[in-house]
């Protein structure tokens, strides 16, 4: 039965109509991939000798040990932003033969072979031969090294029940933000040692393998509890079936402000309230807004000066780079009626970038509280949000025109909690990085004012040439039309 | 009204369609026959420039429909779900394509309001989006958003498939009562030929993209479809 699946899975991967940018977003992740692998190799091999050098007083597993709940928190939040259950459309499966329990266990045991669960192996199992070489007991660290693994496997099944409680919430990295914080907080105001308690459990484990019993009975309550999650929503009227809810009608009359292109501005707005895919990019503003802060608290940041573009460019243009990357995806599903429709596409394209360069634009006043930080951030910041309205805007317009992936917008498929993955960052390296690349080259060469009027320049130009700039996007567009229509007619 | 010269439609070197000639003249209900396959969505899709023709063209009142977009602001058309927004409630999407085509609140209103039979309670004032509706709601949705701002030309393809039997016979009488009294040109495509005949005056038959039959409705007609498709037509 399991070959089946597979079987299915590969078909479905090889016979989807985006094929093509699948693979070359997987070529791009693969090689990403073998970087963090060779990142993760070099740590595991150099952590005992470099441990040995600074602490050459103190035993090199126990300081690993006292680390340890760093590395469970912060893989858990990782994991939380990045790592999916596995997929499977199963609505077709229910009625056949097939025992519900089979699906699940089949679904619950594929996620056990993910990249985030390899990815520690290359670092725990060359640390671990490095002990065995530097005269630790054979038996003694395996036992530790099995127990770290079974570690790794609880926080993979950790995260799923965490996902799926939070894909309830309209708020869903809230819990987990909330639920890591809480527990560094605790533990860094010291109310309860984390660190010290795990250290402890794993000095433990590592003097009486015995112990190791504890972790492997976690990791069984941990895969029955998603078990019994799955299940219950196998059925067609709970995780299958989207709930019906009452239509809570907002007034959008003052978007007639904008003239003709009112409808469509008004269609968005919905879009995006009424969505779960889309109402998560809103509150992704929160988070983007309150970025800054990372950065700005730490002296060091605050010293390096291009890195206020980054911060900038981010913070206004995060709900820039995540809805504009998906236009004009986010309308895939009746893409075949707006193109029968006696609308113009350059008003179509117009409330798009009316919506984004009002969200930099909000975004940029809400953010003129990191005034606190020094006048220069501030200017950064305008000069950002100046270039995300100019530049950025059309370029992730310009960059829609090449989508081709029909985004469901009435997700059913089950067992999906987020609908977005790591590919979805990948559209901010351009976005983010050029400005940040002129603006050092500029700043390094003369000085902050000019590097902060080159990006203001650049964005004013961009403002300026804005109608001519529409029309090349429009036309690109038109051409690509009946190329849209068939990739957004099919299901992936 | 509607002219198609040298119309053919290639897949990867399959022909899925091909038309010589065929004219639809103003205010003629159209129906259009034909197995799975047969190319009727093909046509239709053709007609909306939703694709690309191999060869040929379709003009709408001269307006040649891969050439100009012109030929939009007096053609609607309902093909599948694909052309509703499922997260609009169906008053809103009425009020969307009502303020594509150039007519205010009021005037939706009015139109809408000549359905209240048809739609049978189930549509206006029930607080639900449109991907919460059942199918054959949804469906009575999308063809009274085709007849918004006073089309000239009104393309349905199935739109008795899916729908309740009161609903059926209702919505037959709109579309005869389009063709007859507003001189609208309306081209329907089903499977049921009792449907059809009832429906149009002229009904075209597909097979394997090529018009086989062209016949004018008469009392006969239905007969002769019958015949035609259970395949013990007498040559």
């Amino acid at each position: 039965m399991i070959k089946r699946f597979l079987s299915l899975e590969w078909k479905s991967f090889f016979r989807s109509a985006s094929f093509g940018k699948t693979l070359g977003i997987k070529i791009f992740m693969g090689f990403l991939s073998l970087y963090l692998i060779a990142v993760f190799l070099m740590m595991g091999i150099g952590l005992f000798p470099a441990l040995k050098k600074l602490f050459p007083d103190s035993d090199p597993l126990l300081i690993v040990n006292s680390f340890l709940f760093y590395w469970v928190l912060g893989d858990l939040v990782i994991r939380f932003f990045f790592q999916k259950l596995p997929v499977m459309s199963v609505m077709p499966l229910l009625i056949l033969p097939i025992k519900r329990s089979k699906i699940v266990n089949y679904v619950l045991r594929k996620s056990v072979f993910s990249f985030f669960n390899a990815l520690p192996l290359f670092a725990i199992i060359p640390f671990g031969v490095t002990l065995i070489v530097e005269g630790y007991p054979v038996s003694q660290v395996l036992g530790w090294v099995l127990a770290l693994i079974i570690v790794v496997l609880i926080i993979n099944f950790l995260n799923f029940i965490i996902e799926s409680f939070s894909a309830e919430r309209e708020l869903s990295f809230l819990p987990i933000l909330v639920l890591a914080g809480g527990l560094y907080g605790l533990n860094y105001f010291n109310l309860v040692s984390f660190n010290e308690i795990i250290g402890n459990g794993f000095n433990a484990i590592y003097n009486q393998s015995l112990f190791i019993c504890v972790p492997i009975l976690i990791l069984f309550a941990c895969y029955v509890i998603n078990f019994k999650l799955l299940k219950q929503n196998l059925f067609l009227d709970s995780g299958l079936k989207t709930k019906i809810k009452e239509v809570s009608a907002s007034n959008l009359d003052w978007t007639k402000n904008f003239g003709d292109i009112a409808p469509f501005l008004q269609l968005d707005l919905k879009l995006i309230w009424r969505n779960k895919r889309t109402k998560s990019t809103v509150w992704m503003v929160v988070f983007g807004l309150l970025y800054g802060l990372v950065f700005y608290v730490n002296p060091q940041f605050l010293s390096m000066t291009p890195s206020y573009i980054f911060v900038g460019v981010f913070s206004s243009g995060i709900f820039l780079m995540n809805f504009g990357q998906f236009v004009p995806a986010w309308d895939s599903s009746y893409y075949g009626l707006l193109m029968t429709q006696n609308l113009k596409y350059e008003q179509y394209l117009k409330s798009k970038f009316t919506l984004m360069a009002l969200s930099v634009l909000i975004l940029f006043v809400l953010g003129i509280p990191y005034v606190y930080f020094g006048w220069k951030v501030l200017f950064a910041h305008l000069a950002a949000a100046i270039y995300n309205i100019g530049v950025n805007t059309h370029v992730i317009l310009l960059g829609g025109s090449f989508n081709r992936k029909k985004i469901n917008l009435n997700e059913k498929a089950a067992f999906n909690y987020q609908g977005t993955g790591a590919v979805q960052w990948l559209i901010g390296i351009p976005i983010l990085l050029l400005p940040m690349a002129i603006f050092a080259v500029v700043y390094f060469l003369t000085g902050f004012e000019i590097a902060c009027l080159v990006l203001i320049i650049l964005g004013v130009v961009g403002i300026v040439f804005h109608h001519k700039i529409m029309k090349l996007i429009t036309k690109k567009y038109t051409d690509s039309k009946y190329k849209m229509i068939d990739a957004f007619n099919q299901d992936n | 009204m509607i002219t198609t010269s040298n119309l053919s439609k290639k897949y990867n070197g399959n022909q899925v369609l091909s038309i010589d000639a065929l004219d639809i003249p103003k205010g003629q209900s159209f129906g259009l026959v034909g197995n799975n396959g047969a190319g009727k969505t093909t046509y239709f899709s053709l007609l909306l420039d939703l694709i690309q023709p191999t060869t040929g063209h379709i003009k709408i009142n001269d307006v040649q429909v891969d050439k100009s977009e012109d030929w939009k602001p007096f053609t609607a058309a309902f093909i599948d779900e694909t052309f509703l927004i499922g997260y609009l409630t169906p008053e809103e999407y009425f009020y969307f394509i009502g303020e594509l085509r150039g007519q205010n609140k009021a005037d939706v209103d009015a139109l809408v309001a000549q359905f209240k039979d048809f739609f049978h309670g189930e549509i206006l004032g029930q607080k639900k989006y449109l991907r919460d509706l059942s199918k054959g709601n949804q469906k009575k949705a999308g063809i009274v958003a085709a007849l918004i701002g006073n089309p000239e030309v009104i393309i349905l393809d199935e739109p008795f498939a899916n729908l309740d039997p009161t609903t059926q016979i209702r919505l037959k009488t709109i579309i005869k009562e389009l063709a007859e009294k507003q001189g609208v040109t309306v081209l329907v495509s089903s499977h049921d030929l009792l449907h059809v005949t009832d429906v149009c005056e002229r009904i075209v038959v597909l097979e394997k993209g090529e018009i086989v039959k062209d016949l004018e409705t008469n009392a006969a007609t239905l007969k002769e479809l019958e015949a035609h498709f259970s395949g013990s037509e007498v040559l």
